[in-house]
């Protein structure tokens, strides 16, 4: 809470400090600092009706913000997005499930050992180079147009931020701590359980929201091979019909899915890295 | 409490060489400590005083030629805490310890060194001064007969580091394990040791006995004639050091 009027200035000490504190309340008060925030897009959106409202705008090129509204409301109320809503959610989640467990298991076999780093990460740096949206047409000839290109272009995209991550994280933990760590009779499980992953870990988090957005993004283009269903299709299939508000609507969905997953990981970063100090503060 | 620790071994080194490429640090060296004894060790950076504590701490493997009887368990406090910031106080001082009673014990340890109050604190809120106390109570709650100190206090201030020399010497007093603790402070090494020794080019070239009485005092006139002749040792002359 920052109601700035709460906390009257103290009278007669610095008289001239006072007054500049509480000038911004006289005015601004009216609103939060945290609504304040949504003034200017607000505004934005305002004049974007008015414009369309006035016909400067035409629906084929973008629809009205009260048309968009509608269209949203009727499809969630046909059952049509939240069906497709759930096409691309299992798509995601599927893809992350595969990509994240590759990308952490070959972090840990490249991290934790010597042979493993010459095995694996030198092909990892590689292909880490290539866009690997690029592969599209290698994974149509490979896996056709069905389900499988589409979550497999979410697990790569998914795997490589995880993986990059921990790998440095695990390398990156301070070795007077796992000297400590040897010293106060820490085997090489209790190493890695107790100094190695727990150090690697708020770099790996970092790597993991890294990780959800590259998953999103590579679901946006997997979504244009030739879908059937999910917010790809709805979106592509409404450019079909020249239906903008419709496509926003699919917009909207793909950064509100994306906020939420951020959200997520923040939540995880609070609960996990509590120790830091920058939240040990709070 | 940790329990009482009669049992303190000597420690025993012969002709202990050790090389880093060109670089000979430590050069055939011999040192032998009694039992329950108070030893500072002093020398000028890259004397090899760090490297002579990483091989007692087995830190470094031994190197061949030598011959090593090193009491154990040993334990070690170095000049940064080095806590893991992801555990809690008693987290960091019951790590590695065995056993299902192992937070009780780090609680006792960490009682000794006056810390009760902070069992539960992240690592990222101690003082300088509190976070080398978990460090002095992780190494005491294995009741070492080898304790190494390795510039335990160069980086606190001067008030704390006064209060942590009363702490170690009553901690000595009270666990008696065989003591080694690092310094390149002359005044330190005077008032906590029984028995200074100077490192040079890889050999103790000093060896002093401390029979000043505890608690000592900088305006005791023992304690002048052997900072003198220490820093004399080291190739600092008063002028210097003045």
């Amino acid at each position: 809470m920052s109601d700035t009027q709460a906390v009257p200035a103290p009278r007669g000490l610095l008289p001239g400090a006072a007054a500049g504190l509480r000038r911004p309340t006289l005015r601004r008060s009216a609103l939060p600092p945290k609504l304040r925030r949504f003034l200017s897009p607000l505004v934005l959106v305002l004049l974007w009706q008015a414009a369309s409202m006035a016909g400067l705008i035409a629906p084929r090129t973008l629809a009205a913000p009260t048309a968009i509204l509608a269209s949203a409301w009727e499809l969630t109320l046909s059952g049509e997005l939240p069906s497709h809503l759930l096409v691309s959610l299992g798509r995601v989640l599927s893809g992350l499930g595969i990509g994240l467990s590759a990308g952490i298991a070959l972090a840990l076999v490249a991290g934790l050992s010597k042979l493993g780093e010459e095995i694996v990460d030198a092909p990892m740096q590689m292909l880490r180079t290539m866009p690997f949206l690029a592969l599209v047409p290698l994974f149509i000839l490979w896996f056709g147009i069905g389900e499988t290109p589409k979550i497999a272009l979410v697990a790569l995209g998914a795997a490589f931020p995880v993986y990059l991550t921990l790998f440095s994280g695990i390398r990156g933990v301070e070795p007077k701590l796992v000297e400590a760590g040897r010293i106060f009779g820490l085997d090489r499980r209790g190493l890695i359980r107790h100094v190695i992953l727990p150090g690697a870990l708020p770099s790996a988090l970092v790597g993991l929201r890294y990780a959800l957005g590259s998953a999103w993004l590579s679901l946006v283009i997997a979504e244009q091979i030739n879908a059937t269903a999910g917010i790809g299709f709805l979106v592509n299939d409404a450019r079909e019909f020249l239906r903008t508000d419709v496509i926003v609507v699919g917009l909207l969905v793909y950064a509100l899915l994306g906020l939420g997953a951020d959200a997520l990981v923040r939540l995880v970063e609070r609960r996990a890295l509590a120790w830091r100090p920058s939240l040990v503060k709070e | 409490m940790a329990p009482q620790n009669n049992n303190a071994a000597p420690l025993r080194v012969r002709n202990l060489t050790r090389r880093f490429g060109e670089n000979t640090v430590l050069h055939g060296l011999d040192l032998d400590l009694a039992p329950g004894s108070f030893t500072a060790l002093l020398g000028r950076s890259g004397s090899g005083k760090s490297t002579l504590l990483r091989t007692l701490a087995e830190l470094d493997p031994a190197p061949e030629g030598a011959r090593l009887e090193l009491p154990r368990p040993v334990a070690v406090a170095f000049q940064e805490p080095r806590l893991l910031p992801w555990k809690t106080v008693w987290q960091n001082v019951s790590l590695g310890l065995p056993g299902r009673d192992a937070r009780p014990r780090a609680e006792a340890a960490l009682e000794e060194v006056g810390l009760s109050h902070r069992v539960e604190a992240w690592p990222a809120t101690l003082s300088g001064g509190e976070a080398q106390r978990t460090a002095l109570a992780r190494a005491l709650v294995r009741s070492p007969r080898l304790l190494l100190l390795d510039e335990p206090f160069a980086a606190l201030d001067a008030l704390t580091r006064i209060r942590m020399h009363a702490l170690v010497l009553e901690l000595w007093r009270r666990h008696g394990p065989t003591t080694l603790i690092v310094t390149h402070d002359v005044d330190e090494a005077v008032l906590l040791a029984d028995r200074v020794l100077v490192l040079e080019h890889g050999r103790i070239a000093e060896d002093v006995a401390v029979e000043l009485p505890r608690p000592r005092r900088h305006a005791d006139p023992g304690f002048a004639a052997l900072r003198r002749r220490l820093l004399e040792a080291l190739g600092v002359s008063l002028e210097e050091a003045a």
